[in-house]
């Protein structure tokens, strides 16, 4: 086979090494430990967009999951007492292939203790000045975001006038895209209209998500309540996702029973609703924020590249 | 019938729409973290050549167009069909003058072509990219000139024309590149 070769470059990987030691050094030097957690775990994140790639063992039969992110294990630590850790590991998610995804990927994610989102989005910024060389991080919320680029408010614009929009635009929009389903179609005009403008000439943090879409953040009972949850954009590429963490066990429960209706609606397997998470946060989880970063973007992004196959050594289809 | 997920789509696949068969030559995954997945997809139409701009979401899917490419010898022209035979089965097909459309002038029995056939059927025709022919007929040329540059018509065995230098004389073998329609050289016998 002529593919054995890695497909990035040996200078974009020497660039990745220094980077990683960056980071590394980024984190002690702000006082957070390094930890590890399994990549494979009996519990997974039940989202209705992720979809984790099950393990099962032939001896036992017992099935496993690749972590689609170390969120469950680091926040157990949380609830054991840590106070600020963080972890550079591979995270795991099916179906996600293209040249800004590559189905196994490199997270950096950290947590600290006593953050809200203001603190977490400047450890953020700080992070990424860090690593890119770039001037001072700026911020817009998702609101202020779609007013700009779509015209419109995505907190209290209806369905209808999402579709309408899409049309406007003379956006292609999926057949399968049901006119109930309100958080498609803010995504579609968030990848069609928004995403491009993002961090063209500063990165950028959006933040306070529409409630519908807090994933495990909290939401705040504003009017209309937002979820606290921001993203980093560079370049008009998404690279690093935090919450204001989620404490409730009670409301871990109800979301994760709701991702899984939606699951089977999409057609989809559901995940298990119980975990140790949800012990942990019965035990009580302390008031927290987190954050994961997507390491090899970020090395594209550095690198100048516009593919994650000039940064991976040995991405999927060589894997 | 045999279909295609979302997952996977990937550039180069063959799908059928509307019972028309379609090439995705461009298919780009997009999803916003904790979004929905998107495949932006641009397809082409195989029949006409159209481009279709189409955006999927995860979870759909697209039949699969039974679409292959054979190796075909031309037979024979009787009347508006052209006759051609799969050089491994020997089955015989038949392309109506349309379907050759400006491929006739390269045929020549016994040529192999690349054919496509879309549900057993045949939808394009791929000559080979040189050809040799003879020529029939042609006014003669001024003696020594060896330029390239001055053309004049000639006319072929299979009855097509094209232009070629004035050297060209009656009875020559010409070889003929399909994709420009141009002279390329004379042949040796």
């Amino acid at each position: 086979m002529g593919d054995f070769r890695p497909t990035a470059s040996w200078d974009n990987l020497r660039l990745r090494a220094g980077l990683l030691r960056k980071t590394r050094e980024f984190f002690h030097r702000h006082g957070l430990l390094e930890v590890e957690t399994p990549l494979l775990s009996a519990d997974t994140v039940v989202d209705r967009h992720l979809d984790p790639f099950h393990v099962t063992a032939e001896s036992s039969g017992q099935e496993l999951w690749l972590q689609t992110s170390p969120e469950f294990c680091m926040k157990r630590m949380l609830a054991d007492g840590a106070r600020a850790i963080y972890q550079i590991t591979r995270a795991f998610r099916q179906d996600e292939l293209g040249p800004l995804h590559n189905p196994e990927f490199t997270i950096v994610e950290w947590y600290r203790v006593g953050d809200g989102p203001d603190e977490a989005m400047q450890l953020l910024a700080d992070l990424c000045q860090t690593l890119l060389d770039c001037g001072p991080v700026q911020r817009i919320s998702y609101a202020e975001a779609f007013e700009r680029h779509v015209g419109l408010n995505p907190h209290t614009a209806d369905t209808e006038m999402l579709v309408r929009t899409v049309e406007q635009h003379a956006i292609q929009r999926p057949s399968s895209l049901s006119v109930d389903d309100r958080d498609g179609w803010l995504d579609l005009l968030l990848v069609e209209l928004v995403e491009p403008h993002l961090g063209n000439t500063a990165p950028v943090i959006v933040y306070d998500y529409p409630a519908s879409q807090a994933a495990l953040a909290r939401i705040r009972p504003d009017e209309p309540p937002v979820a606290e949850r921001f993203e980093l954009y560079v370049a008009g590429i998404e690279l690093a996702n935090g919450y204001h963490e989620l404490v409730d066990p009670a409301e871990l429960e109800r979301r994760n029973a709701q991702s899984n209706q939606q699951r089977l609606a999409d057609g989809k397997r559901p995940l298990p609703e119980q975990s140790r998470l949800i012990a942990a946060m019965q035990s009580g989880l302390p008031s927290a924020a987190g954050v994961a970063l997507g390491f090899d973007r970020l090395v594209m992004l550095a690198a100048g590249a516009t593919r994650l196959d000039a940064v991976i050594a040995f991405p999927q289809d060589r894997a | 019938m045999a279909s295609y997920n979302t997952s996977d789509f990937r550039k180069g696949l063959k799908v059928q729409i509307d019972g028309d068969p379609f090439l995705m030559f461009e298919c780009n995954f997009v999803k916003p973290g904790k979004g929905q997945a998107f495949y932006k997809c641009k397809l082409r139409n195989l029949i006409r050549g159209t481009v279709l701009d189409r955006t999927y979401k995860s979870g759909e899917s697209l039949e699969a167009a039974d679409v292959e490419e054979i190796d075909a010898q031309y037979l024979y022209r009787q009347g508006n069909t052209f006759v051609f035979m799969d050089n491994e089965n020997y089955e015989q097909y038949e392309l109506s003058v349309e379907q050759v459309d400006d491929a006739w002038q390269y045929l020549k029995e016994g040529l192999n072509c690349a054919m496509v056939l879309f549900n057993g059927q045949p939808l394009s025709l791929t000559p080979p990219n040189h050809i040799v022919l003879r020529v029939e007929y042609c006014e003669p040329g001024a003696k020594g000139n060896t330029a390239t540059n001055v053309t004049k018509p000639v006319k072929f065995e299979n009855g097509a024309e094209f232009n070629c230098p004035s050297f060209v004389e009656i009875g020559q073998l010409i070889k003929i590149d399909t994709r420009t329609a141009e002279y390329i050289e004379r042949v040796k016998e």
